[in-house]
């Protein structure tokens, strides 16, 4: 009984998902949302908005800098995590 | 290693990929590359002359304080500009209204502060490259 039950939801939980796909604008298509004009912008204004003539450049490091200081501080964390992770055992070692 | 060949051959070549990293970060507004790029070039570099020359020596080259100092100082410029942007234009990480130079569109000197944050980026990046592989090496040996 169980077994059905979960199996049931799950088959609806499948049907909203094929439903929810159907329903998405095809790849590529002009409708769909993240066509918007923000690409014309970039690439009509953006060299005299930021000076830089490469435009992943302009996009990396000027409209979406805030983006960048985020993967900036991803990579501090990064070593942080490793060096509190090995470099802890490491002084115990020692003292040991 | 004590490979005579791998030793002379590595001292050669480290300038030059290092060169090479340099002028893909200075040029990363006029040409494809950037600061993550040249960062892993510089990075890269580093590596080949800890495999080669060994952990104690490279440690001597890189230390664990130059280290430190180039995680924090690599986001420290990085807020810096950002907070200039706020000084003068009002909102973080302004770039012309900020009043940095903007220079002739394709020219190096250019972009305003595109290059500034790309060189704190390479900073960064070289020297977590560096930081995590003399770490990992470190438990190896230990």
């Amino acid at each position: 009984m169980k077994k059905i039950i979960r199996l049931l939801l799950f088959a609806g939980l499948l049907g909203v998902l094929v439903i929810n796909i159907m329903n998405m604008p095809a790849i590529l298509s002009v409708d769909a949302p993240s066509y918007n004009d923000s690409i014309d912008h970039y690439l009509e204004h953006g060299v005299e908005e930021t000076g830089a003539t490469s435009i992943i450049s302009a996009i990396l490091a000027d409209y979406r800098s805030f983006d960048t200081l985020g993967e900036t501080i991803v990579l501090f964390t990064a070593i942080i995590a490793l060096l509190s992770v090995l470099k802890v055992g490491d002084s115990t070692r020692k003292e040991g | 290693m004590k490979d005579q060949v791998l030793k002379t051959i590595a001292r050669i070549i480290t300038p030059f990929i290092q060169l090479y990293g340099i002028f893909i970060i200075l040029n990363g507004h006029i040409s494809p590359g950037g600061g993550f790029a040249g960062g892993t070039m510089i990075g890269t570099s580093l590596i080949l002359y800890t495999l080669v020359f060994g952990v104690d020596q490279a440690k001597r080259k890189f230390s664990e304080k130059a280290s430190a100092f180039a995680e924090s100082g690599g986001i420290i410029l990085y807020i810096l500009i950002g907070v200039i942007g706020i000084v003068v234009a009002g909102h973080f990480l302004a770039n012309k209204g900020a009043g940095f130079d903007m220079g002739t569109p394709g020219s190096l000197w250019s972009a305003g502060m595109i290059p500034l944050l790309m060189i704190a980026i390479g900073i960064k990046v070289a020297s977590t490259f560096i930081t995590i592989f003399h770490t990992l090496i470190e438990v190896k040996d230990a």
